[in-house]
């Protein structure tokens, strides 16, 4: 039996959790390198998968215990792979390891955060809200541990944390680190970004204030997210009643994304049942091209609302949206290619639909990539034992994204055989 | 083992300045713990504190350590302690962080958890895994197309020897009938190319590691994972292998162009299906059937079945993409036209290129709108009827040669009509059963288990006869242990899908084979050594045990005896709730244990006592977000973790109601359609034997109103507080359980 049966996991949302548990599960060791202080991912910031309506947190707690469980499995947060040399069955990998500021003697308690005289803007919520500098990524976060974002700390603070944590937690002087990993393959498993509504110019470039992303949409909705899960919009707290979803916002666009996202239209139906929901007066306008809810998710998902008489389907593409500078509702003009002419609507609210951006353009993972024509991962491309999965090569629901990455463990059983 | 008890109570995060710790410690004496190993300290999971404990275990003979502080959801990579039964005492988030400090209702609480804790410590065991016998690591795989050459293909390369069946007389599936293909992986322009799929079934047939039965069929599956017999029947005879665990790769049929007559298919030659065209388009020229001239304007007719409540409810994810591959056929002359009639444009993700490159090709017209009917032009062609097009309300399109992009159905949904059939005539009687059975055409069999539950894996609601899971998260997610559906047999998808799928399918069945050779269960407690041990010698065959297992794992003999399969068992308990006997246990968890937990708690006459039995993985987490969140829950409500509700057994309520228990809570997963249990029906299972628990509340004389079961998701705990205190309240206006003062 070959002695690296180690796998190196770049990525510790559901892709690449799945991937390392899994194949830990089948008695390789794993290791997840995850770049922000908390595993989860993407899916971590929904409040509720389509079609189930189920909370996400429900299958991390499974799969945290899963990690919990298997002393095969080590996870990296704040980490990043810097290098990747060698070859299948035998890479050598240098990954950073940055600061905390909080080590392992962190109980979660607070103290920290309610000391703490500086604020940040809370990313896990896209900005819409701000967290202490000393902070929890959110309240179900694994592993319960709180974070310092230095960056944060104002220059002359007088360091009151330190004084708060009884437990000796914050280390201040904590140094990046850089470590070394021996592994037989590596799996590609950063997922995505949404798309940067500010390159939208003919979709207000991000400027105005009511109109959101889809992942914004998840963050307002959930429980855990800037309004507890109340949906109201961001200008002025009102409630949401009158509301449209922009689809294909950057997706299948020649001067964005060349390719479909997979995703936004489930997103904007539940999005659409959401605010339904909250609101059983409120009304639903989704501006689409096609509506694209494949297998199954056609009688689950989109039967469930396409016939509800307050949510209004419209072929169009929209033209324009601009402010109403004085209510701060949105208007919205549309070519209806059905009913011909221009649709010109005023929203209270708008969620852009946008699309899934491939992560690894904006951050390294320590090997060449190239890319296909439309700006995916060129899987074929990779140097041999090292998979990409998930959204990297074609974007993908979770339950698509899940299935690749169980089938990649397959892969990396394989590479170390191979070696 | 000679069990030694030490108490560990942490003073920190704010446990000391809520509640005396001192009276505490003494109140955790009892004849298990001695007073000498009852110990404190101001931060127990600090290196100091955790030394405390290493050194008694080491110095002292502590074997059984009981830690009262956090949730063991946290702080568990600190208290793990080899060899010892580690039993965690939440008094962090459920004591401290959820009441006032320093009142009578926060200390009896806090002292009521460290005896609850004691006891399980004390019923419970470390595991000693039961590993059966001769167990085989072969993996079946049935059916011989791309999905299943592929798992066969990757599962042999991992190292496994492979079984593999196909019915046909040759490999390839539908591939075989494929004139060309969208590339899979590889694509960079949006070309088509020849399947290869020769090259695939080559691979196939010159691996050493897979052996390949043709024209072959699973005649008879027994057993369990690591230990079935396979009975195959092939041209060659009948044959039985030892296999581990099985991938179902079976594919899938075109739907039944017949029921498709509105829209031409039978009464016009030149309307065909997606599928004939390949074998028109394999031939060269897309000639027509009825006179053999070369089509020139071809119009492809999406969603023909899909998409429709009376066809196929589902949209076929494929059949877009297969039309934007034949319209290039069509192409490949000039001069000839394709029109694809659509409702809507499917190419998700870099399937888009496809689409985008028919847009840019004059010689392919792209409508949208809803095919009404298919017409006789009357010279040779033929009108397609279509509404809602962008052009006006209605419009004709005359083509010479009419393709129905027609759909996939699963061969899982003829045996799962066929079985559900069965079940729902022998409900009504059994002349219904036999009438049905005499007059229902049986289809084929996939899998033939032989099981008490049935030979197939079991339908899904609203799968449509897909072999899906249910669960977005966990995609191999089967309920029939060790048996692994891949392909568009689990739902509807393209080449590359199904490839992927099966790689999964196949590394899910090599897991299933290692997980049981150390008598380990597969997901979701892929970690549990335990199992469940009934002693028979008590059972009175009832059969409750072998009806309820979600997972069909208990099989029965002549006398209803059941026979555990615990190769098939995935650790629920939901044979320990269901059992009236209570003989279901497993080494770290039975009724007795929670029983005794239950019975250990004191009731004041003065006061109330609710137990709120919870599903440890959602509502407990729930919980301790209450707790995180500072949240009150009123101090009478005693919390339970359970693996699953459906262990939930009713002889719990009977005796915490004489004990003067004043209500029970179930917390427990959504049920029914998209339910969430991870278990299938555990909460499902509870909340039907918690309907039957009247008959002990009228027996007691005691109120109805005394026990509710809530559904609720991990992500609820901003209502948690609320729906337990609503029930607090419900239960206060009822009065105290008079058995109390007895």
């Amino acid at each position: 039996m070959a002695e690296n049966r180690r796998v190196l996991v770049i990525g510790g949302g559901m892709s690449g959790l799945t991937a390392a548990i899994e194949a830990a599960e089948a008695g390789l060791d794993a290791y997840i390198v995850e770049k922000s202080p908390y595993l989860g991912g993407r899916v971590a910031q929904i409040s509720k998968y389509f079609w189930k309506l189920c909370p996400p947190n429900c299958g991390l707690e499974i799969q945290f215990k899963r990690i919990k469980n298997n002393p095969r499995i080590k996870y990296y947060t704040l980490a990043e792979v810097e290098d990747i040399k060698g070859e299948e069955g035998n890479f050598d990998v240098t990954v950073k390891l940055n600061p905390r500021f909080v080590n392992d003697r962190c109980v979660g308690c607070d103290a920290c955060a309610q000391a703490c005289p500086s604020f940040r803007d809370n990313e896990f919520n896209f900005g819409m809200d701000k967290t202490k500098a000393a902070y929890l990524p959110f309240e179900q976060a694994f592993p319960f541990k709180y974070v310092i974002d230095d960056k944060s700390c104002s220059k002359d603070c007088m360091k009151p944390c330190l004084d708060a944590c009884k437990y000796d937690a914050i280390d201040l002087g904590m140094k990046p680190e850089t470590i070394s990993l021996k592994v037989g393959a590596v799996v590609l498993a950063t997922g995505w970004n949404p798309y940067d509504m500010n390159k939208l110019d003919i979709l207000g470039s991000g400027k105005i204030k009511n109109v959101i992303t889809n992942m914004m949409m998840e963050r307002i909705a959930s429980v855990d997210g800037p309004t507890r899960g109340k949906i109201v919009r961001p200008s002025d707290g009102k409630e949401v009643k009158n509301i449209a979803f922009v689809q294909c916002a950057g997706s299948r666009d020649e001067n964005h994304l060349h390719y479909c996202s997979y995703v936004c239209c489930l997103a904007s139906l539940k999005h659409a049942m959401y605010i339904r929901e909250q609101y059983p007066d409120s009304k639903v306008q989704i501006f689409y091209i096609d509506i694209r809810t494949p297998g199954l998710y056609e009688p689950r998902f989109y039967w469930k609302i396409k016939d509800d008489p307050n949510v209004t389907f419209t072929k169009g593409k929209v033209a324009g949206i601009t402010e109403n500078p004085a209510t701060k509702d949105v208007i919205v003009e549309v070519e209806d290619v059905y009913g011909g002419g221009k649709i010109k609507a005023s929203f209270d609210m708008v969620v852009l639909a946008t699309g899934m951006d491939v992560s690894t353009k904006s951050s390294k993972v320590g090997t060449a990539i190239s890319y296909t024509p439309d700006g995916l991962i060129d899987d074929a491309a990779l140097k041999n034992g090292i998979y990409a999965v998930g959204t990297l090569k074609s974007p993908a629901d979770v339950a698509r994204s899940v299935q690749d990455a169980t089938g990649v463990a397959i892969k990396c059983i394989q590479s170390v055989n191979r070696r | 083992m000679e069990k030694k008890l030490g108490v560990y109570i942490c003073k920190g995060c704010g446990i000391g300045e809520s509640v005396d710790i001192e009276k505490l410690a003494k109140s955790a004496k009892s004849g298990m713990v001695k007073e000498e190993n009852i110990k404190t300290h101001d931060i127990l999971c600090s290196s100091d504190g955790l030394q405390l404990i290493n050194s008694d275990i080491k110095k002292n003979g502590i074997n059984t350590v009981i830690v009262a502080a956090c949730s063991p959801r946290v702080k568990y990579e600190e208290f793990d302690f080899p060899g010892c039964i580690t039993e965690r005492v939440n008094i962090r988030e459920f004591v401290v962080w959820m009441q006032p400090p320093n009142t009578d209702d926060t200390q009896s609480l806090a002292e009521d958890y460290i005896g609850m804790g004691a006891i399980r410590a004390q019923k419970g065991d470390l595991p000693e895994p039961s590993i059966l016998e001769n167990l085989s690591k072969d993996i079946l795989v049935i059916g011989g197309g791309i999905t299943g050459m592929t798992a066969a293909l990757d599962a042999a390369k991992a190292g496994y020897k492979v079984v593999l069946v196909e019915k046909e007389p040759e490999l390839g599936g539908f591939a075989n009938k494929l004139y060309k293909k969208i590339p899979t992986r590889d694509y960079k322009e949006p070309l088509i190319v020849d399947t290869d799929i020769g090259k695939v079934v080559q691979e196939v047939e010159s691996n050493p590691n897979i052996k390949v039965y043709k024209s072959a069929k699973v005649e008879k599956t027994v057993g369990q994972p690591g230990l079935y017999d396979v009975t195959i029947a092939s041209g060659s005879g009948t044959d039985t292998v030892k296999i581990g665990a099985i991938v179902v790769a079976t594919g899938w049929i075109p739907y039944d162009a017949s029921k498709l007559g509105h829209l031409g298919y039978g009464k016009y030659k030149d309307v065909v299906t997606n599928i004939e065209f390949e074998q028109i388009a394999k031939k060269g020229t897309i000639a027509r059937p009825s006179d053999g001239k070369e089509a020139k304007k071809v119009a492809f007719i999406q969603c023909a079945g899909q998409r429709d409540p009376n066809h196929l409810t589902y949209c076929s994810s494929l059949c877009c993409v297969t039309s934007l591959k034949q319209a290039k056929y069509v192409r490949q002359n000039k001069d000839a036209l394709a029109m694809i009639l659509y409702k809507d444009m499917r190419t998700p993700g870099r399937l888009e290129a496809f689409y985008k490159e028919a847009q840019n090709d004059p010689g392919i017209m792209l409508t949208k709108g809803e095919v009404t009917g298919v017409s006789d032009a009357g010279n040779g062609n033929f009108y397609v009827m279509m509404e809602k097009s962008l052009l006006g309300e209605k419009i004709k399109v005359e083509a010479d040669m009419v393709v129905l992009a027609t759909g996939m159905v699963p061969t899982t949904r003829g045996p799962q009509e066929y079985l559900d059939g069965i079940t729902l005539a022998a409900a009504k009687g059994d002349e219904a059963k036999k009438t049905y059975l005499e007059s229902t055409p049986k289809p084929d069999f996939i899998l033939n288990l032989d099981y008490r539950q049935g030979p197939e894996l079991p339908s899904l609601e609203g799968a449509a006869g897909f072999a899906d899971s249910n669960f977005v998260c966990f995609q191999y997610e089967t309920r029939r242990t060790g048996v692994y559906a891949a392909g568009p047999v689990r739902q509807p998808m393209n080449m590359t899908e199904a490839q992927e799928d099966a790689a999964g399918a196949a590394f899910k069945a090599i897991q299933c084979i290692d997980h049981v050779a150390k008598g380990m269960a597969v997901h979701p407690r892929a970690w549990d050594l335990t199992f469940p041990d009934p002693q028979l010698i008590r059972c009175t065959a009832c059969k409750r045990c072998t009806e309820e297992c979600p997972f069909g794992a208990i099989e029965e003999d002549a006398k209803g005896i059941p026979t555990y399969m615990l190769n098939r068992c995935r650790r629920c308990g939901t044979c320990m709730g269901a059992c009236p006997e209570r003989i279901v246990s497993f080494k770290d968890y039975s009724v007795d244990m929670i029983g005794s937990i239950i019975k250990s708690i004191d009731v004041p006459e003065e006061e109330f006592r609710i137990i709120c039995l919870v599903c440890e993985n959602d509502a407990y987490p729930a919980l301790d977000t209450v707790g995180l969140n500072r949240k009150a829950i009123d101090p009478s409500v005693r919390f339970i973790p359970m693996r699953c509700l459906g262990g939930l057994n009713l002889v719990w309520l009977a005796d915490g109601f004489s004990k003067g228990i004043d209500g029970f809570l179930l917390l427990g997963c959504k049920f029914g359609e998209n339910y969430q249990c991870h278990f299938i029906k555990g909460s499902e299972l509870a909340n039907t034997r918690f309907s039957k628990v009247g008959e002990t509340l009228d027996r007691l004389q005691l109120e109805a109103d005394r026990v509710n079961m809530m559904q609720v998701a991990i992500s609820e705990y901003d209502k948690l507080p609320d729906m337990i205190n609503a029930f607090v309240e419900k239960v206060k206006e009822i009065g105290h359980n008079p058995f109390k003062e007895m």
